[in-house]
C-alpha cells in the first residue's frame, strides 16, 4: 500500500468513529419523525447523554453502564418534548428548541464537578476475524469498538422494522396520516411517546460515546452544535436508515478531508475550508428536496401537526 | 459649670461624629472592588478558567480586596452592559479578558473616568483604560525546543483557532525552536477556525498523527487534541495550563498563562495612586507566562538545554525572534544581530521556515 492510500484508510477509520457521533442521533430522529413529531432538541438531548454518561462511566468505570445511562437520560429528556407536543400539542418547534436550551443549562449546572475530570478506561477496537482483511473496507469498518457495530446493527435492524413489519406500518402511517393510522387501532399518541422516547435514547447514545470514547472528558458544551447536523442529516437521508449511514460518515469524514487538505500544504483558505460542511449541508438540502418533490416520499406528511380524535 | 458640661457633652459628640465618619470613610478605602469579565465558564479547563485563577491568586495576595466576575458573557453590546452594572455599583477595577470586549470597554471607560479599566489581549487604551498580555512566545520557543529534540519523524503537528497574530506568533516561536534543535523538522498547521470545539480539534489531531506526526502541539483551549495524541501513543504540548493530567503519558510540557501576577500588580498600583494606563505586555520573568514541568518521558539533556535557553530568556540576553529568522519563502526577515520589534511581533501575519500550512487572509 502507499503512503497516500494508507493515511487515507486511517482518515476513512476516524471519519467512522467521529461520523458515529451523529449516526445515533440521526437514526433516533428518523423514527421519531416518522411517527409525526419533529424534535429539535437533538442538542439538548445529546449534550445530557453525554453527561450523565460520562458522570456514570466514572462512577462505575464502566463504559457500557455509561452508556447504557447516557441513552436512558437523553430518552427521558425526550419524554418533556413528549409531553408538551403529544400530550399538550402545543408547538412541537418551541418545544424542540427549549429542550436544547435546556439541556445546555442543565448541563452546565450539573457538570461543574466534573469539569475538566476524563474518562479513563479506553474501549479498544475489535477487529472482525475475516472481515477486517478485506483491503481497505476492512481496516476501516471492521476494526471499530462495540459502539460502532451496535450502530450498524440499528442500521439494519430499524430498516428492517421500518420497511418490513407491521409495526414499521403502523409507524409510517402515523407520521403521514395519524387519522388513518388512528382508524387501523394505532394508539397514536401512545405510540408517538413511544417513538419520541426512541429519538431521545439514540440522541444520548451518540453524546455518550462522545464523552465515554471520542473525547472523554467534560466540558461545558463539548457537543458543539452536532445535534443540529443531525437534524439536517435526518433530511439528507430521506428519513431512511440506510441513507443516514452516507451522510454520518460523510459529515463526521469531511472535517478530516479538510483538515488532510491543509496539512498536506494546500493553499485554499482554511477559511473556505471550514465552511465545507455548511456549504455541504446547504447542498444536500436542496438536492434533497429535489429528489423529494420529483418522487413523493420522504417528508412525513403530519409531521409536527399533533393528533387528537375529536379533530376529523 | 453647666456650660463647661454642655460644652464637653457637645466635643464628644462632635468628636463622634467625626470619629464614626473618619472610620467610615477609612474603611471604604480600604475596601476596594474588583470585576472581571470572562467570555467562558470560570472553569472552562482553558482560557477563561486561566483568568479566574488569577483572580483567587490576587485575592490571596490582597486579602482586603472584594471581587466579583461575570462568565459567559457575549462580546458586543451585552459585555457593555455588564460593564455599565459594575461601574454604578461602584467597583472601582474592572478587568474584562476577551478580545472582543474591547470596543464596548472603550465607551464604558469614556463615562465612568474615576474607574479603572484594564483590557486583556487588545490595542485600544483611554486615559483610565490598559491593555495587559503576555508574552506566551517565550514558552512557545522552549517547548518547540523540546519538541525538535523528541521527535523522530521530524513531522509536528500543530493544531490552531484562528488565524490571530497572537497564534502566528506562537506558532512562529515554536517552529523557531523546533528548527534550531532539529534542522530537519517541519511545524504543520491546521486550523480548526473555532474557540472551541473537541471533536474538531481531536479530528485535527488525527489527520496530524495519519500524516506521520508524533508530536502534536495544541493552541486550542480543549484538552482533546492531546488525548487523541496519547491514544495512539504520541507526544503532545498542552495549552493555557498544565495539561499533564488529561494525558500523563504524551504531554511533553505545557505553556501556561498566570494572570494573577498582572492583577496583584495593577491593583496595589491602583491602591498607590500610581496606576497609569499602559500597554503591558508582561514576559516570563514578569512570571505571567512559564513552562509547565517536563513529563517523565523527556530526558536529563533536553531539560537542560531547555533550562539553559530558559535562563538567557530570563536574563534577557536571548528573544526568540532574533536574527536571522527566515519566512516560509526562504526569504531574509530580521538580520543577524537585529531582532524583530514588538510593534512587528503584534502585527505579525507571515510564518518562519520550517512552517507548513498557510495563514487565512481574515482571521478570526
Amino acid at each position: 500500500m502507499t503512503e497516500q492510500s494508507s493515511i487515507l484508510v486511517t482518515l476513512s477509520a476516524s471519519a467512522v468513529r467521529s461520523g458515529t457521533i451523529l449516526l445515533f442521533p440521526t437514526l433516533g430522529e428518523i423514527i421519531t419523525e416518522r411517527s409525526g413529531v419533529i424534535n429539535l432538541g437533538i442538542e439538548g438531548m445529546m449534550i445530557i447523554g453525554a453527561l450523565f454518561g460520562f458522570i456514570t462511566g466514572n462512577l462505575t468505570h464502566s463504559p457500557y453502564i455509561g452508556f447504557l445511562v447516557g441513552m436512558l437520560a437523553g430518552g427521558l429528556t425526550s419524554l418533556i418534548h413528549a409531553f408538551i407536543s403529544i400530550t399538550l400539542r402545543g408547538n412541537q418547534i418551541v418545544s424542540g428548541l427549549a429542550l436544547t436550551i435546556f439541556g445546555l443549562g442543565l448541563t452546565n449546572f450539573f457538570g461543574q464537578d466534573w469539569i475538566n475530570k476524563k474518562f479513563t478506561i479506553p474501549v479498544s477496537s475489535i477487529a472482525i476475524p475475516g472481515l477486517s482483511k478485506i483491503p481497505v473496507i476492512g481496516p476501516v469498518l471492521f476494526n471499530q469498538d462495540i459502539f460502532v457495530y451496535f450502530s450498524y446493527i440499528l442500521v439494519v435492524f430499524m430498516w428492517f422494522v421500518l420497511f418490513k413489519t407491521r409495526t414499521g406500518i403502523h409507524l409510517r402511517a402515523l407520521g403521514e396520516n395519524a387519522q388513518a393510522a388512528g382508524a387501523m387501532g394505532v394508539e397514536v399518541n401512545k405510540s408517538r411517546y413511544w417513538w419520541t422516547f426512541f429519538g431521545g435514547l439514540m440522541a444520548g447514545a451518540g453524546g455518550a460515546y462522545l464523552t465515554l470514547v471520542y473525547a472523554p472528558f467534560w466540558l461545558d458544551g463539548i457537543t458543539a452544535g452536532r445535534g443540529w447536523i443531525a437534524v439536517a442529516l435526518v433530511i439528507f437521508a430521506m428519513w431512511n436508515p440506510l441513507y443516514a449511514v452516507i451522510g454520518a460518515y460523510l459529515f463526521g469524514g469531511i472535517d478530516s478531508v479538510q483538515f488532510q487538505l491543509q496539512a498536506s500544504g494546500t493553499t485554499i483558505p482554511s477559511s473556505l475550508l471550514n465552511m465545507q460542511p455548511y456549504l455541504m449541508t446547504f447542498i444536500v438540502v436542496i438536492a434533497a428536496t429535489i429528489v423529494l418533490r420529483k418522487r413523493h416520499i420522504g417528508t412525513p406528511r403530519e409531521l409536527g401537526i399533533p393528533y387528537s380524535r375529536e379533530e376529523k | 459649670m453647666k456650660r463647661i458640661l454642655s460644652i464637653v457633652v457637645l466635643l464628644c459628640f462632635a468628636s463622634a461624629i467625626i470619629f464614626a465618619g473618619g472610620q467610615k470613610e477609612q474603611k471604604k478605602e480600604q475596601k476596594l472592588k474588583v470585576a472581571f469579565i470572562y467570555v467562558g465558564p470560570h472553569n472552562d479547563g482553558g482560557w477563561s478558567q486561566s483568568h479566574d485563577n488569577g483572580r483567587l491568586y490576587l485575592q490571596k495576595q490582597i486579602p482586603g480586596i472584594e471581587t466579583t466576575y461575570s462568565e459567559n458573557v457575549p462580546e458586543g453590546a451585552p459585555a457593555e452592559k455588564v460593564m455599565r452594572d459594575y461601574a454604578n455599583q461602584g467597583y472601582n477595577i474592572i478587568f474584562a479578558t476577551s478580545f472582543g470586549f474591547m470596543d464596548p470597554m472603550l465607551k464604558v471607560a469614556k463615562d465612568y473616568p474615576n474607574i479603572v479599566f484594564e483590557h486583556c489581549s487588545g490595542y485600544k487604551t483611554a486615559k483610565n483604560m490598559g491593555t495587559y498580555f503576555g508574552r506566551m512566545y517565550q514558552p512557545d520557543y522552549l517547548a518547540g525546543l523540546a519538541a525538535g529534540f523528541m521527535t523522530k519523524t521530524n513531522y509536528i503537528g500543530f493544531v490552531a483557532p484562528f488565524s490571530t497574530p497572537e497564534v502566528v506568533r506562537e506558532i512562529n516561536a515554536f517552529t523557531i525552536g523546533a528548527r534550531e534543535t532539529n534542522p530537519k523538522a517541519e511545524v504543520h498547521v491546521i486550523w480548526t477556525n473555532s474557540w472551541f470545539d473537541p471533536v474538531k480539534e481531536a479530528n485535527a489531531a488525527n489527520t496530524l498523527l495519519a500524516n506521520n506526526a508524533d508530536i502534536i502541539a495544541s493552541g486550542v483551549d480543549s484538552p482533546a487534541a492531546l488525548q487523541a495524541a496519547e491514544k495512539q501513543g504520541k507526544y503532545g504540548i498542552g495549552y493555557d495550563s498544565d495539561m499533564s493530567s488529561f494525558a500523563p503519558k504524551a504531554v511533553l510540557t505545557s505553556r501556561i498563562w498566570h494572570w494573577g501576577v498582572y492583577y496583584t500588580k495593577a491593583v496595589k498600583e491602583v491602591q498607590a495612586g500610581t496606576w497609569k494606563s499602559s500597554q503591558y505586555w508582561g514576559s516570563m520573568k514578569d512570571g505571567i507566562v512559564s513552562l509547565a514541568p517536563f513529563g517523565p518521558m523527556v530526558p536529563d539533556n533536553v531539560k537542560q538545554y531547555v533550562e539553559k535557553k530558559q535562563k538567557q530568556i530570563l536574563d534577557g540576553t536571548f528573544d526568540p525572534f532574533m536574527g536571522p529568522v527566515y519566512d516560509q519563502s526562504g526569504a531574509l526577515k530580521v538580520k543577524k544581530g537585529e531582532q524583530l520589534s514588538d510593534t512587528d511581533k503584534l502585527n505579525i501575519q507571515w510564518f518562519v521556515q520550517g512552517v507548513v500550512g498557510s495563514i487565512p487572509k481574515s482571521g478570526s
